[in-house]
């Protein structure tokens, strides 16, 4: 592992005993009536969800960058989150459908999952066969824009509203009041994610050099694609279904570990999934403890944070090229 | 060893081209814009298939063999420079060594202080001028120490000292027994570097043969309708109108 690694990890080793205790109500192990159980089924489980989503979605934001070569590609570009978005959705509406499942805590996660493929197929049909770049990106957004416009005609058509309610306020994103059972689903279809940008990093590595010069160095651009495909489904769908929409963590977190690596994109999705895993965990402690009359949604924060950070990213990319930037 | 197209054809850019070419020597591809040259480079370096026709690497047909394993022996530098990360120049250079799997500390090395990158080597490549880009880039492929170069216009973007240089390098190169295949705008760099010149017109081998038969006057004026005329001393020759 590099030198940017190791720094996430240090700080994540830093900061995740330091979650647990974090609050509205801080925890003191040796006081707080309790503090086991909380910290083994509330706070555990809530801080091993936000590593294992963030990590998910920095490393899938750093395979992004590298593939299309483009500081601002972020994977909830790619019609993935919007298709898992729009299952889980769908799990509101045929949730009482399906009678003995309405009551499952699968059911959602489960929708979610299957919104994922659904896009990541409809992804891989459309632009799998010439592995193009541009048919790629073009047809992620289509689906993106097309998952969205269901989501949108499914809130709309909401039985009722305390249903509507429901899917706008799980839409947004946030982790309060899950469980080991989420972290069971999430963990192990990040890391599969994880491991398939990984198995494609000198890949990513040759696109440095330009699409004719990759392929000449041996990169086929086919299976390149379905492994990103594949992994950008398994991190930031399996992300969505336990955890809403979480955006620009994918978009800002390999920025901030560019300039600490050899700014190759082999280098960066190891430590994007640290400082991801970092940035979620350190954000979703942010919102347990701010004073508000209720939670602030950690989709929401993230947004706070992520938008001026795009826009200061576009004022960087006009005074110089977009090779130059961090 | 020897890189063969056999009725090359494809999609109309290639219309039956047939050449055998040989290492240890410099090899231009030259015609007209639309000729069909940075086409027929692509199908020698495997990146394109040709709808009709073979090409072979050594008596094996190259389509046969795997992407990484061709990549060991075919070195291609695209027309365009595309750097997409501000990299520092030695891990570019590096890139070269990705279809062997390897560190290569040895071979890039070698590369970079062939093409006089040494000092450069923590650099990033952003700060460096069009003319060592070039160098970086020529320098990334001899680092996978290829059988073939084959170059699609290295030169268009150098001044003439930087040409000169990177011909220097690339003669080098052909003269340590690698095959150097290049694709050339100006008839004057390739009437005095290059051993061989394949003249492409529309799709088709006009002329193949030594520099100063594949380039004469009547070839030139038959295939860019140009009435021209070369002027000087074998080596140092310039092409006038007229």
């Amino acid at each position: 592992m590099n030198r940017a690694g190791w720094i996430f990890l240090g700080l994540l080793f830093v900061a995740l005993p330091l979650s647990l205790l974090a609050g509205r109500v801080w925890i003191d192990p040796a006081t707080t009536p309790n503090a086991a159980v909380i910290l083994a089924e509330l706070r555990l489980p809530r801080a091993l969800l936000a590593v294992t989503v963030g990590a998910g979605l920095g490393a899938a934001g750093a395979a992004m960058q590298g593939y299309l070569r483009n500081p601002l590609a972020d994977p909830g570009l790619f019609g993935i989150a919007p298709g898992a978005a729009l299952g889980a959705v769908a799990s509101f509406w045929f949730g009482p459908i399906l009678g003995i499942w309405a009551a499952s805590v699968w059911l959602l996660p489960a929708f979610a999952l299957v919104g994922a493929a659904g896009a990541m197929g409809l992804l891989a049909l459309i632009a799998g066969r010439t592995g193009g770049i541009a048919l790629f990106t073009l047809a992620g957004m289509m689906i993106a824009s097309l998952a969205g416009a269901l989501t949108s005609l499914a809130i709309s058509f909401a039985p009722n509203a305390f249903a509507m309610s429901e899917i706008v306020t799980w839409l947004m994103g946030a982790l309060t009041d899950r469980s080991w059972r989420e972290v069971c689903l999430a963990a192990p279809l990040t890391l599969a994610g994880i491991a398939c940008f990984w198995i494609v990093r000198r890949d990513l590595d040759a696109l440095i050099l330009g699409d004719a010069a990759a392929r000449s160095l041996g990169m086929r651009p086919e299976i390149l694609q379905a492994w990103l495909i594949a992994g950008v489904g398994f991190t930031v769908g399996s992300g969505v279904a336990v955890a809403g929409i979480l955006g620009f963590v994918g978009l800002i977190v390999p920025h901030l570990v560019r300039p600490l690596t050899d700014r190759k994109p082999s280098s960066l999705i190891v430590p994007s999934a640290l400082a991801g895993a970092l940035l979620v965990l350190v954000a979703d402690s942010i919102v347990r403890i701010l004073p508000t009359v209720t939670e602030l949604r950690l989709g929401i924060a993230l947004s706070l944070v992520g938008a001026p950070f795009f826009l200061w990213l576009l004022l960087r990319m006009r005074r110089g090229s977009a090779g130059q930037l961090a | 060893m020897t890189l063969s197209a056999q009725e090359v054809a494809l999609d109309g850019r290639l219309a039956g081209v047939t050449a055998t070419l040989d290492t240890g020597a410099i090899t231009a591809i030259c015609g007209p814009n639309g000729a069909g040259k940075s086409t027929l480079l692509s199908v020698l370096a495997g990146l394109l298939m040709p709808d009709s026709g073979t090409v072979e690497l050594d008596g094996m047909a190259l389509a046969s063999l795997h992407p990484r394993a061709r990549a060991k022996r075919m070195g291609y530098l695209p027309q365009e420079p595309v750097i997409a990360w501000d990299v520092a120049v030695r891990r570019l250079v590096a890139l070269g060594r990705l279809p062997h799997r390897d560190r290569g500390d040895v071979q890039i090395d070698a590369a970079m202080k062939a093409l006089d990158l040494t000092e450069f080597a923590g650099h990033p490549v952003s700060r460096l001028s069009g003319g060592e880009r070039a160098r970086v880039l020529l320098a990334r492929v001899l680092s996978g120490e290829p059988d073939w170069i084959l170059a699609d216009e290295p030169l268009a973007a150098l001044d003439l000292g930087h040409r000169l240089g990177l011909l220097r390098h690339l003669r080098r190169e052909a003269d340590k027994g690698r095959g150097v295949v290049l694709v050339l705008h100006d008839l004057s760099l390739a009437m005095n570097h290059a051993d061989r010149v394949l003249v492409l017109d529309e799709g088709r081998l006009a002329a193949d043969g030594p520099a100063a038969d594949a380039l004469a006057a009547k070839v030139i004026e038959r295939v860019w309708s140009v009435s021209t005329r070369w002027i000087g001393d074998p080596g140092a020759r310039a092409l006038v109108s007229g």
